[in-house]
């Protein structure tokens, strides 16, 4: 348990610090989102319509920004070496830096949700719905973001490739995420089929995640 | 305890690094492994702690725990010094201390035997290579276990600092460890058994 709570608290410490991945996530999402009323014009109703998906998108791509250097960085000084071959399981491991890098990256971005819902004219239900379906479906983002993080860890642009991986494996949550996010706004269907997918959606990640992971890990290790 | 090896070779990269290794290092014996560069050292200690899959030959440990494996009971010092440079002194000894299972350690003393008391609060960012490695070196004191594998470890080190390594060392194998150093310098110390890497080849 002391290894686990060490391992946390120091990916938070990491994050949280000047050059840290936490506020970079964040407030790439913040400028995304921003530039999109500009893009479109100032059409209230397709921004309102469309504003979910906008959001979801932003997190989508803010959540890849600091994977890269998840497991690359612990690669490079060394420190991946000691956990390899620690007492502890490497999947535990992994699931605990899952969720430090949520905490920090995922977290951020609830947070900010509802503010920059304002830019797209989402109301208050809307932006309500938004938040619940950010809660369920980050875990999800950033637990499936594992597995490319641990595939491209020796590579030397590994964060192309972390996009090429990740992106695809995360259209699920993507449409289940916004599809609820609309269902709360609009109708027809019900709010409930399409959250329940998402949060089953994070469950499943966070168990396949960290073993898709590990096993990546250990096999480039050889 | 006693750690053997028997005919052990070593692939990487499709190519046979080091075959027919042989070797029985007791409690309170140094194994200094020397050769070339490329010779494998470092993939020996590798393959030591498991990062690397022996290609062939075996690995007893002999006289422990029999549920840990060597890696657990082992401290592994490589090439690289396994520090966040945005964390400080202390968070860093601290974070492998925690880690490495040791809970709750006084890091004073431990930094004082390194000579890094006064940076405490200092981010590695600012170390130097040598005080990096003391710092790395503080990990094995900090935290007991039987088996260390050192790579290199006076690497960047200077006079004292080489010094206070050869006292540690001294002091592990009096306790009872046993160390396997890959190295090309001398360690000043008398019980060593020496491996010679890649003569044949």
């Amino acid at each position: 348990m002391t290894a686990l709570r060490a391992i946390l608290i120091r990916d938070m410490r990491i994050a949280l610090r000047v050059g840290g991945g936490a506020l970079m996530g964040v407030l790439f999402f913040l400028v995304v989102v921003t530039m999109v009323p500009f893009a479109l014009g100032p059409d209230l109703v397709l921004l309102k319509r469309i504003g979910p998906a906008i959001l979801w998108l932003a997190a989508l791509l803010a959540s890849l920004l600091a994977l890269d250097r998840l497991f690359a960085a612990d690669h490079e000084d060394g420190s991946l070496d000691l956990i390899l071959t620690g007492r502890m399981p490497l999947e535990l491991v992994i699931l605990v830096k899952g969720l430090a890098q949520w905490l920090t990256t995922g977290l951020p971005l609830i947070v900010a949700a509802p503010l920059i819902g304002l830019l797209l004219n989402l109301d208050a239900p809307a932006e309500g719905a938004l938040v619940l379906t950010f809660l369920a479906g980050t875990p999800a983002l950033t637990f499936i973001g594992l597995i490319g993080a641990a595939i491209a860890v020796a590579l030397r642009r590994g964060g192309l490739l972390l996009a090429v991986i990740v992106l695809p494996l995360t259209v699920p949550v993507l449409i289940f995420g916004v599809a609820a996010a609309n269902a709360a706004v609009a109708g027809p269907v019900p709010f409930g089929t399409p959250f329940s997918v998402l949060c089953a959606l994070s469950l499943a990640s966070l168990v396949v995640g960290p073993f898709a992971a590990a096993a990546a890990l250990r096999q480039e290790m050889e | 305890m006693r750690l053997s090896a028997i005919d052990l070779a070593c692939r990487r990269g499709g190519r046979d690094v080091f075959a027919g290794i042989s070797f029985s290092v007791a409690s309170g014996e140094l194994l200094a492994v020397t050769g070339r560069n490329g010779a494998g050292k470092s993939s020996l200690l590798r393959t030591l702690v498991g990062l690397v899959g022996a290609a062939g030959g075996s690995l007893k440990l002999e006289g422990s725990d029999p549920e840990l494996t060597i890696a657990e009971q082992a401290h592994y010092l490589g090439h690289l010094d396994a520090l966040k440079p945005a964390l400080t002194v202390g968070e860093n000894l601290q974070f492998w201390a925690g880690f490495l299972g040791a809970g709750a350690v006084a890091l004073g003393p431990v930094l004082k035997a390194v000579g890094l008391s006064t940076l405490v609060d200092l981010p590695a960012a600012y170390l130097s290579a040598g005080q990096r490695r003391r710092l790395a070196i503080a990990r094995l004191l900090a935290v007991k276990r039987p088996i260390w594998l050192l790579d290199e470890p006076t690497s960047s080190l200077d006079v004292a600092a080489l010094g206070r390594l050869t006292e540690f060392m001294r002091e592990h194998l009096a306790g009872g460890g046993l160390i396997v150093a890959a190295t090309h310098g001398a360690l000043g110390l008398e019980q060593t058994q020496e491996l010679r890497l890649g003569d044949a080849a």
